[in-house]
């Protein structure tokens, strides 16, 4: 086992968390802000995917498809909150849960009706193919490209929630949103927004992910457990939490790969199982 | 009181509900008994995974099965007897296909049980009918359905068997001292095709320089990549099916893997290949037991994808649908044969049977009861190459039925 070996899957093992990181933060800022645990955040993500297909395929540029469809999916998740969620507020926690279950079985019907049960090829940009040479072996030139952007994005959703009036408004909202409503702040306008931002962060994890792997239905189903499992470790409703937790999951799963690759998809809930013996509250969570 | 009484009132109403709804409930479930108790057809079950990652494949051998039905009863069905298809969704979970497979017998009261795609759901499919004395065809790649051990008189195994497919493609594409890395997926199919190649290459004197086994349905194969090309392989070969099959041959050529090896499957799926774009598959190696291009030299194939055009708005039928039509069309015509549906008479038919209903010659060998048919070894076309969307492989090889390929009888454990 040599040390280019290891660094190389140390290096795939980030790749595959920053995918990991992304749709774990949408399931952590909605959960953080709002208390919803949304059942329905993977087959956003297969939406997502789907949505990015179709813009790209319309436009005849990726591009396109990447700055679109999150945003897109992001008024269709206002929507959703608009219409559905919005009315289960105050009540126990496991009616937005259920509501939200049975709302990815309708999505996930719903395109296998529109656009089958098969999947569908989703190429590479051209602009991104290829592998490079990191000096210790060759990468996905799109890989190393998802990397960055999604540090790209943790870094100006740092900013926005840290710096900007918004973001104090956000923050504030989550710890007491009565006392908002008595500043004068609609609360209401608040969680519209930030569960927009959560599922058009989950929209832009299934977009990236597309090139990747094959474009299905059940695509969701999968990162839903994955995202769950990452909160879970990082500590539910902490963003800090998300982003090491992604990580350390990507890693730990390409690190059980080299040595154990039938043990790759188990050993992520055994890492949660010992998270939550030692630390219930998560890595980064607070006590309630 | 008022409160009590209300109640009780509503139970009534409720309880009159129930007994109204029984009614209905036991008129529906009698009138097709009579129905079926008065007519004469002869009633086939299906069970096939309609939903999950093997849905594509799925629907196609729903298609193909239903079009050898319809060609059968279009020319009088069996002996005067029209055929009945019933097809079930066995969710790719054994315990559901088992229990889909008990009703059909029981409450169906089907005279065979065609179907089922995946290996391991097929093996459950399998105890019941054998527990049950009822005839199986069995159309999904299995090894241990012709052992002893699982064999079972009442089932015939119409797909081709991993032995065959991994010794036809193995010809094909190894050679002395040539280095094979392995990815395999982690159940019965995988465990099997593995076990075929390398069986294949000792014959041949090809190399293993590793293996990895990976979690059935996985998403993501990028962790097992820099293992694999580290292995320096000259052919990397990946032993699963459905999706995990586009999955894992995208991002083993997104990784380079393709610029210093060839890429070689037991079984070269049309699907999965139409899943990703034709740059992807370029030069992939596989077996198969039937492509459309066959038509070019065999009548029967030509035939075949006539009638199956004809009846899908011009679709072509693919490897694992056809399954469906070669398996339904064997079964029909020994019962043809055999006068009827007495199971011991169709067994004896079966077992005389000689067809060619879409790949050529094909026959049940007596012993274990697989079909002896010929084996197809593809390669998947360039994009320039292709003469249209439906033109994906080229026949490279095509192995004439022998049983030179399939293991002996007492290799299989038989009295000889």
């Amino acid at each position: 086992m040599d040390t280019e070996l290891i660094l190389m899957q140390l290096f795939s093992g980030v790749a595959l968390g920053a995918i990991l990181v992304i749709t774990a933060l949408g399931l952590s800022i909605i959960f953080g802000m709002m208390g919803v645990v949304n059942f329905a955040h993977g087959a956003l993500f297969m939406v997502g995917a789907y949505a990015g297909l179709w813009v790209a395929s319309l436009t005849g540029s990726f591009w396109w498809g990447l700055l679109v469809a999150p945003i897109m999916i992001g008024v269709f998740g206002m929507l959703i909150e608009f219409v559905l969620i919005r009315r289960l507020y105050g009540r126990s926690i496991d009616d937005p849960l259920l509501l939200t279950f049975g709302l990815s079985y309708v999505l996930v019907e719903g395109v296998r009706i529109v656009f089958g049960s098969d999947g569908i090829p989703f190429p590479t940009p051209s602009l991104l193919t290829g592998v490079v040479d990191l000096g210790v072996g060759f990468f996905p030139i799109y890989r190393i490209f998802v990397v960055g952007l999604v540090f790209a994005i943790v870094v100006l959703l740092w900013l926005g929630l840290e710096k900007t009036k918004f973001g104090l408004i956000v923050r504030a909202g989550a710890r007491d949103p009565m006392m908002m409503r008595v500043l004068g702040v609609d609360i209401s306008k608040v969680w519209l927004a930030v569960f927009g931002l959560g599922i058009g962060l989950a929209a832009l994890g299934g977009v990236l992910a597309g090139p990747m792997r094959s474009v299905n239905p059940e695509m969701g189903a999968l990162v839903l457990a994955e995202a769950f499992v990452v909160t879970v470790i990082g500590g539910l409703g902490s963003l800090v939490g998300a982003i090491i937790a992604g990580l350390l999951v990507g890693v730990v799963i390409s690190m059980t790969a080299l040595f154990a690759p039938e043990m790759a998809t188990i050993v992520m809930f055994a890492l949660m199982a010992i998270v939550l013996l030692i630390r219930p509250q998560g890595l980064f969570g607070k006590l309630a | 009181m008022t409160k009590d009484n209300r109640n009780s009132n509503r139970f009534t109403i409720s309880r009159r509900h129930m007994l109204a709804a029984l009614g209905t409930g036991a008129g529906v479930m009698a009138m097709p008994w009579i129905a079926r108790a008065a007519d004469d057809n002869i009633r086939i079950g299906f069970p096939t995974p309609l939903t999950g990652p093997f849905a594509a494949e799925a629907k196609d051998q729903v298609k193909s099965a239903e079009l050898a039905v319809k060609q059968v009863n279009d020319k009088g069905g069996v002996n005067g007897r029209k055929v009945e298809l019933l097809v079930r969704d066995d969710k790719l979970n054994g315990g559901e296909a088992a229990t889909r497979t008990l009703e059909l017998i029981e409450k169906d009261k089907v005279h065979a049980i065609v179907g089922s795609l995946s290996s391991a759901v097929q093996l459950a499919v399998n105890e019941v009918t054998r527990a049950r004395g009822v005839l199986y065809v069995s159309i999904s790649q299995s090894d241990t359905i012709n052992e002893v051990k699982d064999f079972s008189k009442y089932t015939f195994h119409e797909a081709l068997n991993p032995t065959m497919t991994t010794a036809a493609v193995a010809r094909y594409a190894f050679k002395k001292g040539t280095k094979v890395a392995h990815l395999v997926a982690d159940y019965a199919y995988g465990h099997e095709m593995l076990r075929g190649f390398k069986r294949a290459q000792a014959a041949i004197g090809a190399e293993t320089v590793g293996e990895i086994m990976h979690p059935f349905g996985a998403a993501d194969y990028s962790t097992f990549m820099p293992r694999l090309r580290s292995m320096r392989p000259d052919i990397l070969c990946i032993s699963n099916f459905g999706r995990d099959q586009a999955n894992s041959i995208k991002q083993a050529v997104d990784f380079g893997l393709k610029q210093s090896s060839k890429i070689v499957v037991p079984v070269l799926l049309h699907n999965q290949r139409l899943a990703v774009t034709p740059e992807v598959f370029e030069g992939v190696v596989g077996g198969s037991n039937y492509y459309w291009g066959l038509e070019g030299t065999l009548p029967s194939a030509k035939a075949f994808n006539d009638a199956y055009r004809a009846a899908n708005g011009g679709a072509i039928p693919t490897d694992y649908g056809a399954y469906g039509y070669t398996g339904v069309m064997s079964l029909l015509q020994a019962m043809q044969a055999a006068g009827g549906t007495d199971t011991d008479k169709v067994i004896a038919a079966l077992e005389a049977l000689k067809y060619d209903v879409a790949k050529g010659p094909q026959y049940y060998r007596k012993c274990d009861h697989q079909s002896v048919q010929s084996v197809l070894v593809l390669e998947s076309k360039k994009k320039a190459d292709m003469k249209g969307d439906s033109d994906l492989f080229s026949i490279v090889a095509n192995e004439a039925p022998s049983e030179q390929v399939l293991r002996t009888c007492t290799e299989l454990g038989f009295p000889t």
